[in-house]
């Protein structure tokens, strides 16, 4: 009986030893379109990080000789020259730095903000969960423009509040989605298990309500960060962005649309990476969408 | 349903003093004032100006002031456009951007909704495929790229149409700036009707609706399509109330005398009124359009009654 059952449970033990992101993440492997934009955004991500030892001019070098030039190969010169005879290569790999940098850590503080205010609006629920979500209602009926902008106006151009401006306003669908899921998780026995035990509230947030809601979270990350990698061009293009000589995707689209009919290659090539980073970012959320959605199996 | 109306808008006047109070003090407590100008003004003549606006009171005092100007729909004059009240600038403005920005909403309704349906009712094949990839390049090529290439391209190159100016109105001026307006509109609702439509088409009584012989078109037009909109109908509230009021890209690229360029620039000039005055506007935009969107979600779901 012994040496029959052995094998058996064996055979249980490795079945159950697929967890629900193993499976999603075999699911999302299968997805070309996802997998193809991993590999685009790391290439992207990697040309931005490595910037300063892959191109062959500083960014804000000014080549007298060759002002707005078009792409010159014989002079490295990848993707031509701007109106201040700057490498447009090097300028846009260097603006690649600022927008990957400015969505993921806008993102990040959005993250922040909104997990913890959805999860304790949603697990508090009553009376604290309607004034709080009131007030992310409030916020949503304010031109969120006008709150960065003053929020730019109010602290300066600076970069790092740039992303604090923008994270401070991306964060109320966040909160939205965390209460929906806090409220249907806190239901469930095991949180009614640790209430019992006596873990104190905080740690219950902390430790089984944000882990268990972190799947529509993370779907709305990646669809997150390339809208703050838009809004990012958006406001540097309306002049509310990075300052000179620094520059991210934005100000160079801005710069190119100015002088879209001499100098084309200038609109184009920021284009094009900004266009690319959004169209990756997208289409790895579509695909974590459809790999955590458990109707779709 | 007039009972739950006017019970909302009731409710929303809360809302909207709170938005007016956190607007008027962070706008207040920004650096810099309406009068700050490279050449210093004599400190008379300041203080006169200051004056005449009551910028000389204390904070609590000017808000006390605007409040009770506001009751009486005064929303006082523009510090940046002198000689004109910002009720002035708005009834100028508003009809301009209402017009192309009701066009590009109905424009981006009718074709994404078609797109998005055609889609759904096709899943995975080519036109699926086709749509959903024009619908990312919408969504992901910022419309401060595409306003200026559809100007260089048809305005310039082609000749078709004026590249840019508003014309007085003229028609042929307008074509450019709504589409441009309207196209990541058109991406958004196509993608979110398909994926609404998708799910609808899996449910028991599309199934019963096939069942009992209905020809394609009644189950899609009839059912399904009803139920496929509740979620683009949420959508629309929101994004109604701010394509209405204007675009600063599309406003700056075309040089469109609209509103939408206020709220940029009123902030930048610290023209405190204009700015309160555009974001009241938009806030209670935003109120009656939720408003109606829960009223049109009465009218397409069925379980939904407002008595």
């Amino acid at each position: 009986m012994n040496i029959l059952a052995a094998p058996h449970t064996a055979a249980t033990e490795e079945v159950a030893g697929r967890s629900l992101w193993q499976d999603a993440l075999a699911r999302l492997a299968r997805n070309r379109a996802a997998v193809v934009s991993l590999a685009v955004l790391a290439v992207i991500a990697l040309l931005a990080l490595l910037a300063p030892w892959i191109s062959p001019h500083p960014f804000d070098d000014v080549f007298w000789d060759d002002i707005r030039t078009a792409p010159d190969f014989a002079k490295a010169h990848w993707f031509g020259t701007d109106a201040n005879g700057r490498d447009l290569f090097a300028r846009t790999l260097y603006g690649g730095r600022v927008s990957l940098l400015v969505g993921v850590a806008a993102t990040a503080v959005s993250l922040l903000i909104g997990v913890t205010y959805g999860a304790i609006a949603g697990y508090f629920g009553g009376r604290i969960d309607s004034i709080m979500m009131r007030l992310v209602d409030v916020l949503y009926s304010l031109p969120f423009l006008f709150f960065v902008i003053l929020l730019m106006v109010f602290f300066g151009r600076h970069i790092v509040l740039i992303f604090v401006a923008i994270g401070a306003v991306e964060w109320l669908t966040m909160a939205r989605i965390v209460r929906g899921q806090t409220l249907s998780i806190k239901r469930r026995e095991f949180i009614e298990a640790a209430v019992a035990g006596g873990v104190s509230t905080a740690k219950i947030i902390r430790r089984h309500i944000i882990p268990n809601s972190i799947g529509p979270v993370i779907v709305y990350v990646t669809l997150t960060i390339p809208q703050v990698i838009l809004i990012e061009s958006f406001l540097s293009f309306l002049g509310l962005g990075v300052q000179e000589p620094y520059t991210s995707w934005g100000v160079l689209i801005a710069d190119g649309a100015a002088e879209m009919e001499t100098a084309p290659w200038m609109l184009v090539f920021p284009a094009i990476f900004l266009a690319a980073t959004l169209f990756c970012f997208n289409f790895i959320g579509d695909g974590l969408r459809d790999a955590l959605d458990p109707k779709d199996r | 349903m007039w009972r739950y109306s006017l019970g909302r808008l009731a409710g929303a006047i809360p809302t909207l003093f709170v938005v007016m109070t956190v607007a008027f003090f962070m706008m207040r407590l920004a650096p810099g004032g309406p009068f700050d100008r490279e050449r210093m003004l004599t400190p008379e003549v300041e203080a006169n100006i200051r004056k005449a606006y009551n910028l000389d009171e204390p904070l609590v005092v000017q808000y006390g002031i605007y409040l009770s100007k506001l009751l009486r729909g005064d929303l006082g004059p523009s510090f940046k456009y002198q000689d004109y009240t910002v009720v002035e600038l708005i009834g100028n403005g508003f009809p301009v951007s209402f017009r192309i920005g009701i066009t590009a909403i109905v424009l981006a309704l009718t074709v994404g909704g078609a797109f998005g349906t055609l889609a759904a009712l096709r899943q995975n094949s080519l036109i699926d495929h086709a749509v959903m990839a024009i619908a990312m390049i919408g969504i992901t090529v910022p419309n401060f790229v595409m306003a200026p290439l559809m100007t260089l391209i048809i305005g310039v190159y082609l000749r078709l149409l004026p590249a840019g100016g508003y014309g007085g109105g003229n028609l042929r001026n307008l074509i450019l700036p709504t589409i441009a307006l309207a196209l990541p509109q058109v991406a958004y609702l196509a993608r979110l009707t398909r994926a609404s439509m998708i799910e609808v088409l899996r449910s028991n009584y599309i199934r019963t609706a096939r069942a009992k012989g209905l020809p394609g078109r009644l189950v899609v037009g009839r059912h399904a399509l009803r139920a496929a909109l509740l979620p683009v109908v949420s959508y629309l509230g929101p994004a109604t109330a701010s394509i209405i009021t204007g675009s600063v890209v599309i406003e700056t690229i075309f040089g469109i005398p609209g509103i939408g360029r206020y709220f940029v620039q009123g902030a930048l000039n610290r023209d405190y009124t204009l700015v309160m005055g555009v974001v009241l506007f938009y806030g209670s935009l935003i109120i009656v359009l939720n408003l109606l969107v829960d009223l049109a979600y009465g009218l397409l779901d069925p379980k939904i009654r407002y008595d």
